[in-house]
């Protein structure tokens, strides 16, 4: 079971009380309705699938309820960091460098 | 009266007889502090059960948790039947009763031993050769009878009457193994203050200290130190001590579960204590101390009763006082099996030579053994053991050929060298790296905060292994925040250390032998099964693992896999780390589905959610259908109705006068704030900005791919208010979706969600009469058409308590939903009910409910839509906002394949014959004469016989259904094909007269 710090709730807490949502930074257009079959494809259907970092979505489902963003390593489940939703996407990372 | 095989004086228990057990119907006596393998050997039974594939005798490997052979069944009574023990781990207790498995008359004359003659037949990979043909077979002959012959235990037949409890714990250092290692490595990190947890599987601390005759710590024999420093530790308020618990997993970031088995040991458990304890601890530091396991020889029959690890004859002696023959042989290519020669022989066991592989080792055991008269030969090889049901002999022949010699001997103590129990560092996803000079792997690169100490860790004799352990438990407390305290290091003052010893098979096993030399005891997988394939092209050893099942038995290969793999890659021609190690994988060791499960069975295992109406329904006599986690009433039978004629008479009130249905189970969540009315735009396909307060409407939720996620209708409270209801099932996914979108998509949007599903009861009252029902319970809403017309809400009082009152219908008729405050639902309905009475109104529950809105062509998301619905499909484009220019699920819609002709739509069927009912889930052909495979264009979503039509109706979804009315479809069935008309949705009054009715 993993741990995760809600940022938030500023604590880690037990997987338990989270829920993955998904991809992150996957924005949705103002005017999706006027999108391009292809843009509206790799805005719904295409995801990353990394071997690595993966920036992603979690809600602290039975806790605070927001969603939040993390980035975590796949290979070895470790969370380098989360983040506010809204928050830009961070461009250097603690402890990535490995 | 002492046992036959008890050495008085010897060991470290009270060798009084006070423990009476049965093993196969026979009654013996043990002694305090026995585990049902000691007390056995002590009075001379090594057969104690049948291998699993050739239903060899087997005895005692071990004296431990890595027993490949002594698997029994532990009955307590009819339901407390464990099978698969290993009997070198379970406590004696008085009146314990075991029993041998996988044998059959008897153990000592079991038919399937044919399997051994016919073994040729059941070589390596002859689970997928043998049994590749017809594929019928392997239900019908294959499997019960590979079931029947080869098998463990057998399973328990009742319920489980135990109860396991759960705990989770944190802690700073949790050290796992209680030998000299994590004992000194806890007592380190105790000293610091921080919380320490220590484990150990075993019932008494010490590790290899139970068998280490020539350890001396602090001045006193090992394992009475380890005793000392375990009450030392237990005495600290910082400390928690826990014995028979194994670390069976580790996980993500120093999470690691672990089961305590509190009562199995006992005679007359307490059914109050639980049979099992899961610990769930999350530590800042992780210690492994978790110790080596001794290989075997592999050699010709070298899994006859009698012939043993050489540690476990060891412990057997040194602890509990057990000689395990009179007259041994030693097998050994490494030190440590001469020092079970040297105990035994001062115990007065004849010892009648030791065998050693190596040419010409030195050192002070082979001095000591030599010295005690023992008889000692470098460069030889045993090549075979002799006996049956009890060995009795061993060949020796020199390792490069030469006469042999066949010595009697009544058991033998081998010994190949030790394996690193690598298994929860592996678990912890480290790597490990082999040391070629050593031939082990050892922990390697750490992936978490964990470190290992002692045997575990390659680190050989007592003091290194004392130094390293204390040195990381104080390190691991700093590192998780202790403020150093000197401690004092325990002092050894002697210590045993051993060599390396080998890999792989012994002389008179090599690729040009067919002998039975048992590299997996447990899965029956010897040295020639591992060769057999890599010459049929298996490479890896992860192949090699899963063609011949080597390691892959409940012991998982812990005395096994370093062989296999070290024949394999001999049969390569490799090294032994490009052919690899297999994975460690939770558990360590069985772990029961109880200790898993915890209280989560029966009634705990999932919450049951009920109305505040459910105990009026229950008296009434309802029956009830599960909804999701609610109990809904499915329908009310009156004395003698079956279900068909209770639901027909509530169809049939309903339309008739008035029924009342406990709508309460359906999801409702408050929208509200100044931009309401644009959020519900943007997740709802329906306009709402113009919904006038006071007023409903019904509306349709999709996802971002144009599909059908919810519906329900919502009541404009305010104009910055919404009463939206959601499907029953569907509230915690809607909820969850709304918060989505609200959170991260527009944030911007200034609303708050409250679930309220819990907070309202709803009690629909539907029919003719609804309002004649309600109206004198009313305060404050003016009732009628004109100041309540249908899809409506308004806020008053009912029976003087706040109400939110709906005029709405799922039924076509004038209908009503009351919501009032969950406390008062019971009351409310009761009043309602009252009412009713005075005009012959039912209760009515889902099944009519189901029926009634059938009737009408309402649908129901989730039944006559599956995820892949548009609106169009469901004919409900008129709730689509034609003008929105944003709602979720808008692009969705457009894409292609959603606008593309010959879509499934939804229509309804009437069947030819009006009194046959289709069966939902029924495919729907065109031409009933078509060759099979037939083309199936859609399929029977909602179908039900309808009293109020007379006759049977039903809902589907047809490819390019609307523009296929009048025609005729087929659906065939087991007992014939149906004939159907393609009709409207809309069964029962048509024009919807009936809703003012
Ligand atoms: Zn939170």
């Amino acid at each position: 079971m993993l741990l995760i710090r809600c940022p938030y709730c500023e604590e880690e807490r037990p997987e338990l009380e989270f829920r993955n949502a998904g991809e992150a930074h996957i924005a949705r257009s103002p005017n999706i309705a006027g999108e391009s079959d292809d843009d509206f494809e790799k805005f719904f259907f295409i995801r990353s699938n990394p071997k690595g970092i993966i920036y992603e979505r979690w809600r602290h489902m039975h806790g605070c309820a927001r969603f939040f963003n993390a980035v975590r390593d796949t290979v070895s489940d470790r969370f380098l960091m989360t983040y506010k939703a809204g928050e830009p996407k961070p461009t250097k990372l603690p402890g990535a460098a490995k | 009266m002492i046992a036959a095989f008890r050495i008085p004086g010897a060991g470290r228990l009270k060798q009084a007889e006070t423990t009476r057990f049965s093993f196969d119907g026979r009654s013996y006596a043990g002694v305090e502090g026995d585990t049902l393998a000691s007390a056995l050997l002590a009075n001379g039974v090594h057969l104690v059960g049948r291998s699993f594939k050739y239903h060899r005798p087997r005895g005692f490997l071990s004296a431990g948790a890595e027993e490949p052979n002594a698997l029994v069944e532990i009955k307590r009574d009819a339901a407390r039947k464990t099978p698969n023990v290993r009997a070198t781990v379970q406590e004696l207790y008085d009146g314990l009763t075991a029993q041998s498995q996988n044998r059959w008359p008897s153990l000592a004359f079991d038919v399937s031993a044919v399997g051994d003659i016919a073994s040729p037949l059941l070589s390596a990979g002859f689970y997928y050769k043998t049994f590749m043909w017809p594929k019928s077979a392997w239900k019908n002959l294959y499997e019960p009878k590979i079931r029947a012959a080869a098998g463990l235990g057998v399973a328990p037949d009742q319920p489980d009457p135990d109860h396991y409890a759960a705990r989770f714990a944190h802690c700073d250092v949790l050290v796992l193994g209680g030998g000299a290692a994590g004992i000194a490595a806890a007592l380190a990190a105790a000293e610091t203050g921080v919380r320490v947890i220590l484990a150990d599987e075993q019932a008494d601390f010490g590790g290899s200290l139970h068998f280490e005759s020539g350890a001396k710590v602090d001045g006193q024999d090992g394992f009475a130190w380890a005793q000392g420093a375990v009450a030392t530790l237990k005495a600290m308020d910082n400390v928690r001590v826990l014995s028979r618990t194994t670390a069976f997993g580790y996980y993500a970031q120093n999470f690691v579960g672990l089961v305590e088995r509190v009562s199995d040991h006992l005679p007359n458990p307490d059914r109050e204590l639980p049979r099992e304890r899961l610990w769930q601890v999350r530590a800042r530091r992780v210690v492994l101390a978790t110790g080596a396991i001794e290989r075997h020889m592999v050699f010709a029959d070298n899994d006859r009763p009698g012939i043993m690890l050489a540690s476990a004859a060891r412990t057997y002696l040194n602890h509990y006082g057990v000689a395990v023959g009179r007259n041994v042989g030693v097998y050994t290519a490494n030190d440590s099996a001469y020092a079970a020669a040297i105990d035994l022989k001062k115990a007065g066991v004849g010892v009648a030579a030791i065998v050693d592989l190596r040419d010409n080792p030195t050192g002070p055991v082979i001095d000591e053994a030599r010295a005690l008269g023992i008889e000692v030969n470098f460069g030889r090889a045993v090549i075979r053991a002799g006996g049956k049901l009890r060995v009795s002999s061993m060949t020796v022949q020199p390792k490069n050929g030469g006469g042999e010699r066949t010595i009697p001997v009544d058991a033998i103590l081998m010994s190949a060298g030790w394996t690193p129990s690598v298994h929860l560092f592996s678990q912890s996803r480290g790597k490990v790296v082999f040391n070629d000079e050593t031939k082990r792997f050892v922990p390697g690169i750490y992936a978490q905060d964990c470190v290992s100490v002692g045997a575990c860790n390659g680190t050989d004799g007592l003091s290194a292994t004392i130094d390293e352990a204390y040195a990381a438990g104080a390190k691991a407390a700093k590192d998780a925040g202790a403020n150093t305290v000197k401690g004092t290091k325990p002092k050894v003052d002697a210590s045993e250390s051993w060599s390396r010893g080998m890999l792989g098979a012994a002389p008179g096993a090599g690729p040009d032998t067919t002998v039975k030399a048992f590299v997996d005891f447990q899965n029956d997988v010897t040295a020639k099964d591992i060769r057999q394939a890599v010459h049929e092209g298996m490479r890896s050893i992860e192949h090699v693992k899963r063609f011949t099942t080597n390691g892959m038995a409940t012991d998982q290969g812990k005395t096994s896999n370093m062989h296999g793999l070290a024949i394999a890659a001999e049969t390569l021609g490799k090294p032994i780390p490009q052919v690899g190690l297999t994975t460690f994988r939770a558990p360590y060791t069985p772990v029961t589905f109880g200790s898993i499960v915890g209280h989560a069975r029966g009634k705990l295992f999932d919450p049951t959610r009920k109305t505040a109406i459910h105990p009026w329904a229950e008296a009434q006599g309802a029956v009830f259908e599960d909804v999701g986690q609610w109990k809904r009433a499915w329908y009310f039978p009156k004395p003698g109705e079956d279900m068909h004629a209770a639901v027909d008479r509530e169809c049939v009130t309903v339309r008739k006068t008035a029924g009342l249905f406990d709508a309460s189970t359906l999801g409702k969540i408050e929208v509200v704030g100044p931009d309401a009315a644009k959020f519900m735009e943007l997740l709802y396909t329906n306009p709402w900005e113009k919904l006038e307060p006071g007023r409903c409407r019904y509306g349709i939720m999709l996802r971002e791919d144009g599909f059908i996620y919810d519906d329900g209708v919502v009541g404009r409270l305010a104009p910055d208010r919404f009463h939206v209801t959601t499907t029953t099932g569907g509230a915690p996914r809607v909820m969850n979706h709304m918060e989505d979108y609200l959170q991260t998509e527009f944030p911007h949007l200034n609303v708050w969600l409250t679930s309220i599903t819990e907070q309202w009861a709803v009690i629909a009252v539907q029919g003719p009469k609804s309002r004649e029902i309600i109206a004198p319970l009313v305060e404050g809403i003016d009732m009628s058409d004109e100041a309540l017309p249908h899809m409506s809400v308004r806020e008053g009082r009912i029976c003087g308590v706040p109400a939110r009152l709906f005029r709405m219908s799922f039924t076509g008729e004038r209908g009503f939903e009351v919501n009032v405050p969950a406390d008062y639902g019971e009351a409310v309905w009761e009043a309602l009910w009252a009412e009713g009475q005075k005009h012959g109104a039912c209760a009515y529950g889902t099944e009519a409910m189901h029926v009634l809105r059938a009737e009408k062509g309402y649908i129901i998301v989730g039944q006559d839509t599956d995820g892949t619905v548009t609106p169009g499909d469901a004919g409900l484009d008129w709730a689509v906002g034609k003008k929105k220019t944003d709602f979720v699920g808008i692009r969705g819609m457009a894409r292609p394949d959603l606008v593309a002709k010959g879509r499934k739509q939804l229509v309804g069927l009437k069947t030819k014959d009006p009194k046959v009912v289709l069966e939902e889930g029924a495919q729907i052909v065109g031409d009933p004469k078509q060759a099979i495979p037939m083309t199936m264009i859609g399929h029977v979503t909602s179908s039900y016989w309808s009293e109020n039509c007379g006759r049977s109706i039903a809902l589907a979804l047809v490819a390019g259904g609307r523009d296929r009315m009048g025609e005729t479809l087929y659906v065939p069935m087991p007992n014939g094909t149906i004939e159907v008309e393609v009709t409207g949705m809309v069964f029962f009054d048509e024009k919807g007269e009936r809703l003012n009715g």
